[in-house]
């Protein structure tokens, strides 16, 4: 299966996905912001960082270089995109899913494990998952899901919703909310749900040595969904 | 504007110091001359009171790849690996602006990382606030943290350990020191000796702009009220450039178009073309007008004393112009070329087609001033005759609860949350512990890096206070495996110009050189930082290290949280029940006379190196050092992380229980053993002559002292984690 990562400047999660997805059976590619072309993908991936400082709002100058349109022709042609934190921002901003995501509920950059329930499994991202909350790790500033109390409806009625802030049995509550996100919303689809966009990193949890292995279930399931 | 005396003493200098300008000149400098010799011989850039008593420190080892003189320090990892790291203060700015300061004070040591070709792999920092009574404290300490996380997290470089403490002797100048380590191939380091005649010297960054102008001779004055007035000096950090930077210098160092390379730090353009002239004992010449500004009619002066932020100055191969250009184009960064290497061994500057300056590169480095300044040296205070039934007043669950939640001692999660520590994906330990851990990718080994100073002691008794950080930090690598190396200091004093002061630098240098030489772990790098004082008050001495150590088999690293139940847990190292200076004296007692605890070297080094070895062995399942608030606030630590609890078994020491539990004295270590190694274990420990006490074993949940005496594990926690949270809300 081959996949793609972008890098944007300021992009800092490249490599790390660059490496799970790897680790997990990917022929992975680096692709340049500033490219026309995406080489032939399963996959795109838009990582975490900082695109472009997050200046004038997070994502949105990335949502307007070059490769983005491939990568929304790519979407739109019903083509797999995911992106991750800084990815999920530029999702939002180049409008391949509902929303905004604004600054984090206390006003400060969170770093930690989180629990995420997985909601919806009818979609290529979650598809036959044998747990339903997974132990992900959440590194942002600005994560707190915000949209119109339409968009929710619609969002709702369309089973967008891909994962939601939980404790580790799954029960979401405002306490369990790390960042303020409108019903504890970690991660969204687009209406066809071959785009998701998500706050936390799997790329982060992929060896038991490192802050868990729930990132190395996700990835080894999102491959066998596509093969 | 001719030049005078009372301009020059403006700039900083000193009566005497401008006479010695014009006497090596053999002429009154120019306005721009007389701006960068203010800048070159500042006590910041110039070492002028510190250089004669640096040259003590133990720089020399076998893994020693670089020693102190250049960006930073590099030690051999085996393997072709090499690991560049340095320390740095950024004190002065981030009271003035918080924010601000703190960001470029991370901002310029990574940069000093990367100049020598390595990635940045992990930062650390140690943060100095100070009474929490006192009404800055709190928005210093956010300002900072926000600082400290807003650069890192963009430049996506874990930061992966820390320190924070509070003491009232801060309230005007608080403390910012940063630390970076990056990781480099052996044969692959850069310096900032230019080589060759007629070498392109090229600009690459960020414009230059009007901010930071005299920001080192700020960092070289003491404060007083009208401090605020100098926010203009405090220089704005850009953390996406840096990105950009970074990854541009990398790339083009992948080549072999770079001869030098020098990032302008402190004193900008000036020191780092003056730096790079002094080490290849060359001439530069530089046009003004080619350097890229971002304001328009900047002087020669602005240009040459501007601090403005990322920005890095390079020497090329010939030819290798259009080759470097392509690669800091396809970053969007500025590149220019802006002059040459000479062999007049002059600095001269050019602008509008004229000479601006002509200096001889030797009077503003061999040449500038160094003082022997004097200074007094301390006694060692006599020991308190603390009254014993005082302690049986105390009850043990109270103490401990204060200590545990008392500000210095307390859980920094609340700062550290704010910091990404798991960016790069090889953080294997993460803040919180005795040392941050970070593997080195795709390899099986870590480096383990720690962060200390203790203020206190070396207030108490400078000398045996500089032997204890280094121990500190020694003993923080040792508790999670980690073979100590060697080590970085940043040493933030009060003025030089006191005998006190100086006193206080002189032999904290001393007890820092005597345990690095001891314990054959040698200082690769550093920075000093006088003039810590506001209206004649300084801070108390805090030399600050940074140490680290290698674990050659990630999978071997320690941790801190009991493991399991039944487990045996041990103290290494003799209790004397040294309670002077003690958290316990000071916070319980409110008692601050009398010494820090006495530091023994050859204790130090036998048991570190024992239970190095008893690890080597896998014996270790935990492991802690015992430090501030003593043998139950450090037990605490490790029930609180690993939510297990101890049944304590009654001391058998003749001192009082409060002593046994609290006392501070150096060099010991908790462990955590399976009841089956205890007689494996025992045997090593008398073999190597190391003390050793049973203190209890592991249970579900429960601290249990004596009968009378217990605290759920919750309990400890909420008294560790609450504090700093509350107090920041």
């Amino acid at each position: 299966m081959k996949s793609s990562v972008i890098t944007f400047p300021g992009s800092n999660c490249d490599r790390d996905m660059d490496v799970a997805l790897t680790k997990f059976g990917f022929k992975n590619k680096m692709i340049w912001h500033n490219d026309q072309e995406l080489p032939k993908s399963d996959l795109i991936v838009l990582p975490g960082g900082f695109s472009y400082g997050d200046y004038l709002r997070c994502g949105s100058m990335a949502s307007k270089s070059k490769i983005m349109n491939s990568v929304i022709n790519f979407a739109k042609s019903g083509g797999l995109v995911m992106g991750i934190c800084n990815g999920f921002q530029i999702l939002v901003e180049a409008g391949l899913v509902p929303g905004v995501l604004l600054r984090n509920k206390y006003l400060q950059f969170i770093c930690k494990n989180v629990h995420v329930k997985v909601d919806n499994k009818e979609n290529t991202f979650f598809k036959n998952l044998d747990k339903k909350v997974l132990e992900f790790h959440i590194a942002h500033n600005e994560g707190n899901y915000f949209c119109t109390n339409d968009q929710l409806k619609e969002i709702e009625d369309n089973n967008q919703i891909a994962i939601y802030y939980c404790d580790q049995n799954g029960n979401t509550n405002d306490q369990i909310n790390p960042n303020g996100s409108i019903k504890n919303i970690a991660g969204i689809f687009n209406k066809e749900k071959n785009v998701l966009g998500m706050m936390p990193h799997p790329e982060r949890m992929i060896d038991e040595s490192l802050s868990g292995e729930d990132g190395s279930i996700f990835f080894k399931n999102l491959l066998n969904n596509i093969k | 504007m001719s030049v005078n005396e009372k301009i020059a003493i403006e700039h900083g200098l000193k009566s005497d110091e401008y006479k010695k300008i014009c006497k090596l000149l053999k002429r009154t400098p120019n306005i721009t001359e007389l701006g960068i010799f203010s800048a070159m011989w500042n006590e910041h850039c110039s070492y002028k009171s510190s250089r004669i008593h640096l040259k003590k420190l133990h720089t020399k080892g076998k893994k020693v790849i670089q020693g102190p003189g250049e960006n930073a320090g590099v030690i051999d990892i085996e393997d072709g690996d090499a690991i560049v790291f340095k320390i740095e203060s950024h004190n002065h700015p981030s009271f003035i602006e918080p924010y601000q300061g703190a960001a470029t004070g991370v901002g310029g040591i990574m940069r000093d990382v990367f100049t020598m070709g390595a990635r940045p792999i992990a930062n650390l920092n140690s943060i100095h606030f100070g009474s929490t009574q006192n009404k800055k404290t709190k928005n210093l300490l956010r300002g900072v943290v926000h600082g400290i996380g807003g650069y890192g997290n963009c430049m996506g470089v874990p930061t992966i350990a820390g320190q924070t403490s509070f003491d009232r002797s801060y309230n005007g100048n608080i403390l910012v020191n940063a630390m970076t380590l990056g990781l480099v191939k052996k044969d692959k380091i850069f310096y900032s000796k230019a080589a060759g005649l007629n070498k392109p010297v090229i600009y690459v960054g960020s414009k230059t702009g009007r901010d930071g102008i005299h920001g080192a001779s700020m960092a070289s004055a003491s404060f007083d009220e009208k401090i605020e007035e100098k926010k203009p000096t405090v220089q704005v950090g850009d953390p996406f450039t840096e990105k950009l930077l970074l990854e541009a210098c990398l790339e083009l160092m992948s080549g072999d178009s770079i001869i030098a390379i020098q990032d302008m730090g402190a004193a900008g353009l000036t020191s780092s073309s003056i730096e790079m002239a002094s080490k290849g004992n060359l001439g530069i010449e530089i046009n003004l007008n080619k350097v890229p500004c971002r304001e328009t009619k900047m002087t020669p002066y602005e240009i040459m004393l501007s601090e403005s932020q990322e920005r890095m100055l390079i020497v090329l191969e010939s030819g290798k112009e259009e080759i470097a250009k392509k690669i800091f184009d396809k970053w969007n960064l500025d590149f220019a070329v802006i002059g040459k290497t000479t062999n007049t061994k002059n600095i001269q500057l050019f602008f509008d087609n004229k000479q601006v300056a002509n200096i001889p590169v030797n009077t503003l480095v061999e040449n500038s001033p160094m003082y022997d300044r004097k200074w007094k040296k301390s006694k060692l205070p006599k020991k308190n005759k603390i009254n014993k039934t005082i302690f049986k007043s105390l009850k043990i669950k109270d103490t401990l609860k204060k200590i545990l939640s008392s500000p210095n001692v307390c859980s920094k999660e609340w700062i550290w949350q704010q910091y990404d520590h798991t960016v790069m994906g090889d953080t294997i330990q993460k803040p919180g512990g005795d040392s941050g851990v970070v593997r080195i990718h795709k390899t099986n080994k870590a480096i383990a890096a720690t962060v200390d100073s203790s203020a206190t002691y070396c207030w108490a008794h400078p000398l045996t206070g500089g032997k204890q950080v280094v121990c500190e930090t020694w003993r923080n690598l040792i508790s999670v495996g980690a073979k100590p190396i060697a080590v970085t200091n940043c040493l933030n004093f009060g003025s030089p110009e006191k005998e006190e002061n100086m006193g206080e630098f002189v032999e904290c240098v001393q007890g820092i050189s005597e345990a690095c030489k001891y314990l054959d772990y040698p200082v690769v790098s550093g920075n000093v930082s006088f003039y810590n004082e506001t209206k004649d008050i300084g801070i108390k001495p805090t030399p600050t290290i940074g140490g680290v150590g290698l674990i050659k088999d990630y999978k071997k690293m320690i941790t801190m949280d009991f493991k399991e139940i039944d487990n045996i847990v041990l103290v290494i190292g003799k209790t004397e029940g040294h309670i002077d200076q003690s958290l316990l004296s000071r916070i319980i007692l409110n008692e601050n006379n009398g010494p820090p605890p006495e530091v023994n070297l050859f204790n130090e080094k036998n048991n570190g190196l024992t239970l190095l070895n008893l690890i080597e062995k896998s014996f270790i399942k935990s492991a802690h050092d015992v430090s501030l608030g003593g043998i139950i606030t450090a037990i605490s630590k490790m029930c609180i992380k690993g939510n297990k609890g101890i049944q304590i078994k009654k001391p058998k020491f003749l001192i009082n229980e409060i002593e046994y539990f609290f006392a501070e004295d150096q060099g010991r270590y908790l462990i955590e053993i399976n009841p089956k190694d205890l007689e494996e274990v025992s045997k090593i420990l008398d073999k190597n002559s190391v003390h050793y006490d049973e203190v209890g074993k592991i249970i579900d949940k429960e601290m249990i002292i004596d009968q009378k005496t217990k605290l759920t594990i919750d309990e400890l926690k909420s008294y560790n984690t609450n504090w700093l949270k509350s107090y920041m809300v």
